[in-house]
């Protein structure tokens, strides 16, 4: 069903009001004397909009503004993971040393509107819109990065993450430009109606895809466009390299997954999909997946700053995820989802803990950790073990099912070397979580690194997802069954 | 009793949950209710000795609830004993108890300490009552993330480096166990994770594929046992580890490696038992017990002996199983049992002389039998055990494992049973240069072992005479389910 933009509007519920609370924001910045307040406003305007996302789910599929966006099951499951990110980065923002310091309208303004660019980026179903909402999503980014007026290093990490987001996307539109030209439309259903017929010059399509794919890897920042990453959540506060490493990853797999999946691929009844005749996309990206765990995670082993250590971490998971990707069934797209949740979980919860810890000490270096279970109350130290423990993929913790969905998925369709690459990769991913576990634990401070407190305010969504990890671990049948839900895309 | 086996399991996991809302400086409260939640499980644990149905093979006290149902996905909460497993659960619920009392004069942390360990028995019992693969893995890796903590915490000087190369070793060994779950699960139609049906299903699965899911599972057990070449990370462990640790550590999970491999690679992949037994286990074993031996007798370290000896008597097993005889697949099992009571009660007189001394090196003592009579007699019982002197329990599982790898690998038999002078060698040259000789003035006003520390010991050592004497009330329990089981590989062979 193909709408016009008028009857488009009640779909649009959601990012309507995410534009009515960035709106309020800026406003709200120009007229309340209490800056602090602002960021409320987004914790308001965020709640109202997750309301709306599960408001408008249950509405029949749908292609909105004449099909340059639509609505289906899959998009709104994204939505809610890109709202959830912007809650908690929200939230982490309102006792974050680093955001309180940057001008609030804007701070709290542009990561809404980042926000926004993700719900459009997981809902377009046409090359021109996937760019649009990608470049706006790669923009806000680029000013949140660089947000830190007085760090160096902040502006620094903008600057790269500017140039290599232009390269990355400039090649990727390069890349696009080759499809429209050889399905002759920008439509992903037209596309997969034009190149299913076959005849289109092979080695012409498969360049057009590596193109594309540039684009789209940079977003989920998987080997060889992950250069930016250490970078940029380094640079970054630590509430921003939180909310990028979650909602922008999530949101570039949206992206990946509609391209590949619906728009070049055809799904059998079985719920196996196979690529468009001539089009080796699979062998490629498992090739990627493979070198983007293992990169991520040697180059892990011998960081010594927290937030790069996590950066590096996550290009792994990015890697882990892509697992589910080559094996072109709907196991492996259930597996990458549910996986998504549980990285929400685990991921956004190291993030807090490392700004904690730098609140109180305004250190992100391993060192600040050293016996930080003795120093004060042990609750930091041990929901940082959780988190950490979950990422290695240990049960009885959400990672492990995460891992447990995506190792099924590639065993399922045979793909061993793939597995082995995988599991070897979570040996030596342990090794370096159980570093910071070590100092944690069992180093004994050196005197001089400071308590650690933990206020009502982060306690209560430390404990939070602390708590969810180890209950997705331990009972997980309602996620799965929701991710199975969403998994449903709109035929046409 | 209809969930005795949740229960046994379960209520050292409610006694953790209890000990963390104790406030931290209670030492005393949090270590009686420590030893409180061990209680129940022990008592249990008699019940179920006397009530266990010795004439069954199959699984009794069955529970079963689902626990993950998605589609055609299901993992179930499916625990049960049979023979195989009744040991181990005694064995578990025996050593948790005694180790609570081996932990008293812990000082640090005591609240994590005993939490810590309280999760570390839950998932012990756990794993060896679970029959569902997913269950068991859960069951299996929870047991980990204690143990890092227990010995990276409370241990020696070398402790984080002990600790963590525990942990990858495990881990390696997990993940290729995964990989062949996961293997085993869509290999089957419909697909399952209840090793009952895998093990009812295990005709059908290709030469092939039973060969290479047997050794990568065989690498995880392996690790657990450990056989070498997988057996670095014990000796590190043990030194540095704090003495219960050691005694479950040596005592519980290097037997849930050989457990694995009965359960899982025996019952499920048959076949591939049968092809590989005899190099990777049966010869593995062999070269573990000479190995074993030889290393320890050149140690300088007590304790280190005692873990090295502890890889020597695990190779019995190994090659017990791999005899595919009753007697050999009885004395093995047996000697899990009796490894487990000889080995804890080695781990826990080490502890009584470095609580006193601080050190633990052979040539660093001598005429304690002059200073410690008792704690000397009780070490001579330990040791005797340890050598397999007629009479005591490892003797019986000893000769069984001999008896039945006899008739299947008369060389190998020949060269294990040589190693017996070896290890008198290494115990009795030990027992000379520590409590014969010359007193050294040094320890000459060292106290005598302690009401504390003989309560520890004392049940153990009874248990070693007893069924050194009659060991019919433990074989009889395993005797029809490794019937079955023999019976299971015995057309492969």
């Amino acid at each position: 069903m193909s709408l016009d933009n008028v009857h488009s509007l009640p779909y649009l519920l959601p990012e309507l009001i995410l534009t009515l609370a960035i709106l309020s924001v800026f406003v709200g910045d120009l007229v309340i004397a209490a800056k602090e307040r602002i960021g409320e406003i987004a914790l308001v305007g965020g709640a109202l909009v997750l309301v709306a996302v599960w408001a408008v789910a249950g509405r029949a599929d749908a292609g909105l503004f004449n099909r340059m966006v639509i609505h289906d099951r899959f998009a709104s499951f994204f939505k809610v993971i890109f709202i959830l990110a912007t809650l908690a980065a929200v939230w982490m923002s309102l006792t974050s040393r680093e955001a309180r310091r940057s001008n609030q309208g804007e701070y709290y303004g542009i990561l809404l509107s980042s926000a926004l660019g993700m719900c459009f980026m997981a809902s377009s179903a046409n090359l021109l819109m996937a760019y649009l909402s990608l470049e706006f999503v790669s923009l806000t980014s680029y000013v949140l990065t660089g947000i830190l007026k007085h760090s160096r290093r902040s502006g620094e990490a903008a600057v790269k993450y500017l140039i290599y987001g232009g390269v990355a996307s400039g090649t990727m539109i390069y890349g696009m430009s080759w499809i429209f030209g050889l399905a002759g439309s920008m439509d992903y259903a037209r596309i997969n109606a034009a190149l299913s017929q076959g005849g289109s010059n092979q080695l012409a399509l498969f360049i057009a895809l590596v193109l594309t794919l540039t684009g789209f890897g940079y977003k989920i920042a998987a080997v060889p466009f992950h250069m930016w990453a250490p970078d940029v959540y380094q640079g970054a506060p630590i509430p921003i390299a939180a909310f990028l490493s979650v909602g922008s990853k999530a949101a570039g797999f949206a992206l990946l997954i509609r391209f590949f999946y619906p728009a070049i691929s055809q799904l059998a009844p079985s719920g196996l999909w196979t690529a468009l005749p001539g089009i080796e996309w699979p062998q490629l990206v498992l090739v990627l997946s493979m070198i983007t765990m293992t990169l991520g995670n040697f180059a892990a082993l011998s960081q010594q700053n927290l937030k790069r250590l996590l950066a590096y971490s996550s290009i792994a998971h990015a890697g882990y995820i892509l697992m589910g990707f080559v094996v072109l069934s709907n196991d492996g797209l259930r597996a990458m989802m549910f996986y998504l949740i549980a990285y929400y979980l685990m991921n956004i919860g190291a993030f807090l803990v490392v700004m904690i810890v730098a609140n109180s000490t305004g250190r992100e270096d391993i060192e600040a950790y050293r016996g930080l279970a003795w120093r004060g109350g042990a609750m930091p130290a041990v929901a940082m073990a959780i988190f950490l423990f979950s990422l290695a993929g240990l049960p009885p913790l959400g990672g492990f099912i995460g891992k447990f969905y995506l190792f099924a998925a590639v065993i399922e369709r045979q793909f061993y070397l793939l597995a082995l690459v995988g599991v070897a990769n979570s040996v030596v991913s342990l090794y370096y979580y159980a570093r910071i576990v070590k100092a944690m634990f069992l180093d004994q401070p050196a005197g001089g690194e400071g308590t650690v407190v933990v206020g009502v305010h982060d306690g209560s969504l430390l404990w939070g997802l602390a708590g969810a990890t180890v209950a997705l671990g331990l009972y997980w049948s309602p996620v799965m069954s929701f991710v199975e839900r969403s998994l449903h895309f709109f035929a046409g | 009793m209809a969930h005795i086996l949740t229960y046994m399991t379960f209520i050292p996991l409610l006694g953790a949950a209890l000990i963390l809302c104790l406030p931290r400086a209670q030492h005393n409260l949090i270590k009686w209710t420590a030893a409180a939640a061990t209680v129940p499980p022990l008592l249990m644990a008699v019940w179920l000795f006397v009530n266990f149905d010795r004439t069954q093979a199959g699984f009794q006290l069955i529970e079963r609830a689902p626990w993950i149902t998605l589609g055609s996905f299901k993992a179930e909460y499916f625990v049960a004993v049979d023979g195989i497993s009744i040991t181990m659960v005694l064995l578990t619920a025996l050593l948790s108890f005694i180790c609570i009392f081996a932990s008293w004069g812990i000082d640090k942390a005591v609240k994590g300490y005993f939490a810590l360990f309280l999760l570390l028995d839950t998932g012990m019992m756990g794993v060896f009552v679970a029959l569902d693969f997913l269950l068991f893995f859960v069951f299996w890796e929870v047991m980990l993330l204690p143990m890092y903590f227990l010995i990276g915490i409370w241990g020696g000087p070398r402790r984080e480096y002990a600790a963590i190369k525990f942990f990858l070793y495990t881990l390696v060994g997990s993940a290729l166990m995964l990989l062949a779950i996961l293997a085993l699960y869509f290999y089957n139609e419909p697909h399952t994770l209840d090793m009952t049906q895998l093990i009812a299903n295990n005709a059908t699965y290709s030469r092939q594929f039973q060969l290479v899911v047997w050794i990568a599972l065989f690498i995880g057990f392996a690790i657990k046992i450990p056989a070498f070449p997988f057996h670095t990370w014990l000796p590190d462990a043990h030194v540095e580890a704090p003495t219960a640790i050691s005694v479950i550590l040596a005592g519980v999970l290097l037997k849930m490696g050989t457990y694995g491999i009965l359960r899982v690679n025996f019952a499920i992949l048959p076949l591939a038992t049968a092809d590989l037994a005899y190099y990777f286990l049966a010869a593995l074993g062999t070269w573990n017990i000479v190995y074993g031996a030889l290393c320890a007798m050149a140690q300088k370290d007590l304790k280190k002996l005692v873990a090295y000896s502890s890889i020597s008597h695990m190779g019995y097993v190994m090659l017990g199983m791999a005899s595919f005889t009753q007697q050999g697949i009885s004395g093995a099992v047996m000697q899990m049992f009796n490894h487990g009571t000889v080995t804890a009660m080695l781990f826990l007189l080490v502890g009584v002389i470095y609580d006193r001394a601080h050190h633990r090196q052979i040539e660093g003592f001598g005429g304690l039998a002059t200073t410690m009579p008792v704690y000397t007699g009780v070490t001579a019982l330990a040791f005797f055990a340890a050598m397999g002197l007629p009479g005591l329990s490892a003797f019986i599982s000893e000769v069984l494992v001999l008896l039945g790898s006899w008739q299947s690998a008369k060389l190998l038999t020949a060269i294990a049973a040589t190693a017996v002078i070896l290890t008198a060698g290494y115990m009795l040259w030990t027992m000379q240069r520590m409590y014969f000789g010359k007193v050294n003035e040094k320890y000459a006003t060292l106290p005598e072992i302690n009401g504390r520390e003989l309560f520890t010991l004392l049940p153990l050592g009874a248990i070693v005479i007893v069924l050194g004497v009659y060991p019919a009330p433990v074989l009889d329990l395993m005797t029809q389910s490794l019937h079955q089981l023999n019976q299971m590989v015995a057309p492969y062979l």
